[in-house]
């Protein structure tokens, strides 16, 4: 073994890359449960890259014969339910998974220096996936699939000058259409998944360039023992490894009961409007995106203000775009000398103990109809409103709140 | 010194300045490339030539109701108002954010008091114009319509909640920037249509 070893080390570095990335890659050692998410993201979208392959051999991108090929994975090819509704509680699960990561990064300061570029890698991914996820809900070829295209397409309609030639030259037709479904097949199969794998490439490098954060937020390399090995730092692997894999069991375990028994969750991962074919005479009573996108739908819906030069539709288009702009600079608005919740004072614990009330309810307001009251008080658009302030306020008054904010002193070591 | 220097820098410039050249050229080579695979998600010739005009036969089409056409792949609506519809318009002026039609949504024929070319026959094209969902009609008058006690009839976009009226005006206060959009049409003859192309172009 050790002389093939040797043999492809001379022609490839493959001990090299493994001591390096792997099993003498030094983690700190007192990484928590939220440390589980990004491996768990790698590992989902593994998992919707391999159903999705399978997907494809019986899925047929064309507007008359999409619908029934998608029921016809349902019910005539052998387990094809299985691999479709892994495919599709995948989705949801990738989302969850990296909502959960990018929370992590809050809790922490991952973002901050020097991680910034791990950052922004991963906010294009976070991008990059949303769109993957926009591309393959049009495939089903349902009525919400045909409609949500329909809506979120038309958002570059609203540029001034070349929006309504541009959401053309995107669908390919004046409408939704045979094109439309065709070419989204393209993007969510090989162009959008091509990008993602290089980016998962570059976020991991840039990661182990600088080595990860912990939940002290303080830097291990500062302290290393005599081999230069950080002395709050373990081997990836075994003991990463081993712990990520329990992660992996657990929610392997999560999503299977969902795939078995609840595959649609009540319409939160399946809408039900999805199972009736697209019908471009007849919109869906409600025209909702799946929950993941919804809190950029609600500021999208809460801006109706007319007396805005331009209108209101291209400042919600505009209040939308910049929602997810503003998480980029998330590491140059934070100006706390300390990285971790743990060291940082009340202003912060508050603004973002509200930030996240605030997302969540920008995500259910998003799935509901927008002229009701909902959560007992208010008409949908007024919470909306509510939150599209708070939401701007946390990174908008970031700077202030962060520097105001009375730290306590971090430790030198790692606190276990 | 200062010839070591001369000596070294001229071919070093001309290098930079070839290396730059090449770039260059295989740059704007890169970017010719784009411009057939860009050119070729435009709109196919088959998809322009769907886009052609469509003649309706409104003959069976009774007071007060509507009917539901497909041109472009969108839908269209034709209502036959009735007297009251058309009486109700001007009386709800005050509520609605553009009652001249002053935005160009409608052809000049049609930039009226009842956005039509005969008033009691409107054509509207049924998209909302806030992000292209399907409005619904709301032809009740008053609380049955679900809406509110002193609506008048029109159509309701249940997407956004968008309001317009029997002319296809939007509500003051709705997320639609403007009125529904009033297609190119003409009458071949009183109980024909033809939606797409003006009776000027047809002449």
């Amino acid at each position: 073994m050790s002389k093939f070893m040797t043999w492809v080390d001379e022609r490839f570095p493959a001990t090299k890359v493994w001591e390096e990335h792997v099993s003498k890659y030094y983690a700190p050692k007192n990484l928590n449960f939220w440390y589980f998410f990004g491996s768990l993201a790698m590992v989902v979208m593994v998992l919707q890259i391999l159903t999705g392959i399978f997907l494809t051999m019986h899925y047929k991108p064309d507007s008359s014969l999409a619908f029934a090929s998608v029921e016809y994975i349902m019910r005539d090819v052998p387990g094809g339910w299985f691999i479709r509704y892994l495919h599709s509680v995948g989705a949801s699960m990738l989302f969850i998974v990296v909502y959960l990561h990018m929370f992590r990064g809050l809790l922490y300061g991952s973002h901050r220096s020097p991680r910034e570029l791990i950052w922004l890698l991963g906010m294009l991914l976070y991008v990059t996936l949303m769109a993957e996820a926009f591309f393959g809900y049009l495939l089903p070829w349902g009525n919400m699939s045909y409609w949500g295209a329909q809506v979120i397409i038309s958002l570059f309609g609203a540029l001034p000058g070349i929006g309504p030639g541009l959401s053309e030259w995107i669908r390919g037709d004046f409408v939704v259409s045979d094109a439309t479904l065709n070419r989204f097949f393209a993007f969510h199969v090989i162009l959008v998944p091509l990008l993602l794998s290089l980016l998962v490439y570059l976020h991991i490098v840039a990661l182990h360039k600088v080595g990860g954060n912990n939940p002290d937020g303080i830097d291990i390399k500062k302290d290393k023992d005599a081999s230069g090995k950080p002395l709050d730092g373990i081997a990836f692997h075994p003991y990463y490894t081993v712990k990520d894999n329990l992660g992996v069991a657990v929610m392997m375990t999560a999503l299977l009961a969902v795939v078995f028994f609840v595959p649609e969750l009540g319409g939160w991962f399946l809408e039900k409007d999805n199972f009736a074919p697209a019908d471009i005479l007849q919109t869906p009573p409600d025209i909702v995106p799946l929950w993941y996108l919804t809190p950029y739908y609600s500021i999208l819906r809460a801006v109706t203000f007319e007396w805005l030069p331009g209108g209101a539709k291209l400042w919600g288009v505009l209040a939308m775009g910049a929602a997810i702009v503003l998480l980029f600079f998330l590491p140059w608005l934070d100006r706390s000398p300390v990285r971790s919740i743990r060291y940082r004072g009340w202003m912060y614990k508050t603004a973002l103990t509200l930030f996240v009330i605030t997302f969540v309810m920008l995500g259910y307001l998003g799935t509901r109809n927008p002229s009701h009251v909902d959560l007992g008080l208010l008409k949908n658009v007024t919470w909306s409103q509510i939150g599209l302030v708070v939401y701007f306020a946390f990174f908008l008054l970031m700077p202030i709140y962060t520097r105001m904010d009375r730290t306590k002193p971090e430790p030198d070591r790692v606190t276990g | 010194m200062a010839e070591d220097k001369t000596e070294e820098s001229q071919p070093n410039r001309r290098r930079q300045f070839l290396t730059a050249l090449t770039s260059a050229v295989g740059v704007a080579g890169a970017g010719a490339m784009m411009v057939p695979l860009v050119a070729s998600m435009a709109p196919s010739a088959r998809a322009r030539a769907a886009g052609a005009p469509v003649e309706v036969d409104i003959s069976e089409l009774r007071e007060g109701r509507m009917m539901v056409v497909a041109w472009r792949g969108k839908p269209v609506w034709i209502v036959r108002r009735s007297e009251k519809m058309l009486a109700d318009l001007t009386e709800i002026r005050d509520q609605l954010s553009d009652p001249d039609s002053t935005v160009e949504q409608q052809p000049a024929y049609a930039a009226n008091g009842h956005r039509s070319i005969r008033p009691e026959i409107l054509v509207l094209l049924g998209v909302c114009t806030h992000l292209g969902c399907a409005p619904t009609k709301k032809f009740e008058r008053g609380a049955a319509s679900g809406i509110s006690a002193d609506w008048r009839g029109g159509f309701f976009c249940p997407c956004h909640g968008s309001r317009f009226d029997l002319a296809g005006r939007v509500f003051k206060n709705v997320p639609a920037p403007t009125n529904l959009e009033v297609p190119p049409h003409s009458f071949v003859t009183d109980n024909r249509i033809l939606i797409g192309l003006d009776s000027q172009e047809a002449a």
